[in-house]
């Protein structure tokens, strides 16, 4: 109970934020989406006090970094395959083994996987990923495991 | 002076993530199937969003609405990856097989 009323709290404090208008009409909408934002929480059956931790450290902003820098080198790297000519294409969907132990650490990388165009992460299957990618570089870049390795590094303490 | 140069850069800027957002949508119809696809997509969703958000806060100035802009970028950093593997794990639930992938992948790659 004291965690929906903190979560309730949390919601509609951040829906004032955003709103600026005051208005009953406005009010009494945010009121409804408030109530409907708890509703889908309890329909995903994730109204417990369970919450995972997520501690901000100073190395996930150098992580951050240097993701953005992929991320930009990435669709650079797809935007000519898009616009060359004679589409070159030559893709691949392989397990690539992944190094983390907990699940916030898999997620991060499976989405950093994602975030990255050109490479997709489908599945995780245990210590695997099964990731499609659109061109044999771009796998081979993520094979090196440099990604992995960094991401394995913001687990530890 | 200073309004020229933060309007001709937020203009660079939404000039080229409009161009980045055309270049995913020419991908989209351009690339033979659905798993290679995602990846043009992946492009509108990260550099395009992003540049075009950029652009938008030079605009804005220091105001609300830049803190605004600056969280809708943050969700979707965090919700474009998301829904593009719940997109690409259904099609491969679904037993969608990728196009011009070679064999060996897809025999490694079935269900253990």
């Amino acid at each position: 109970m004291p965690y929906i009323i903190g979560l309730s709290l949390s919601l509609a404090s951040f829906w004032l934020l955003m709103s600026g208008i005051y208005t009953p009409l406005i009010l009494f909408l945010g009121f409804v989406s408030v109530l409907f934002v708890l509703y889908l929480i309890r329909r995903m059956d994730a109204l417990d006090e369970d919450v995972f931790e997520f501690k901000l450290k100073t190395k996930y902003f150098s992580y951050w970094s240097w993701l953005a820098k992929e991320i930009f080198k990435a669709n650079i790297n797809v935007s000519k395959v898009i616009l060359s000519p004679r589409l070159k294409l030559s893709p691949r969907m392989v397990r690539v083994p992944l190094s983390q132990s907990t699940e916030l650490a898999k997620v991060i990388y499976a989405n950093s996987i994602t975030l990255t165009p050109g490479t997709v992460s489908v599945e995780i299957e245990g210590n695997e990923i099964i990731v499609h990618a659109l061109t044999q570089e771009l796998m081979d870049g993520l094979i090196e495991g440099d990604m992995d390795k960094r991401v394995t590094h913001l687990e530890e303490a | 002076m200073i309004e020229l140069f933060l309007d001709l850069t937020s203009t660079g800027l939404l000039a080229a993530g409009s161009i980045f957002v055309l270049i995913g949508a020419f991908g989209l119809i351009r690339l033979p199937d659905f798993y290679t696809r995602l990846h043009a997509s992946g492009i509108t969703d990260t550099l395009g969003a992003e540049l075009i958000l950029l652009g938008l806060m030079f605009q804005a100035g220091l105001s609300l609405v830049t803190v605004k802009l600056i969280l809708i970028s943050l969700f979707i950093f965090f919700t474009s990856p998301t829904a593009t593997h719940a997109v690409a794990n259904a099609a491969r639930v679904m037993g969608l097989k990728p196009m011009l992938v070679p064999d060996k992948d897809i025999e490694t790659t079935e269900d253990r």
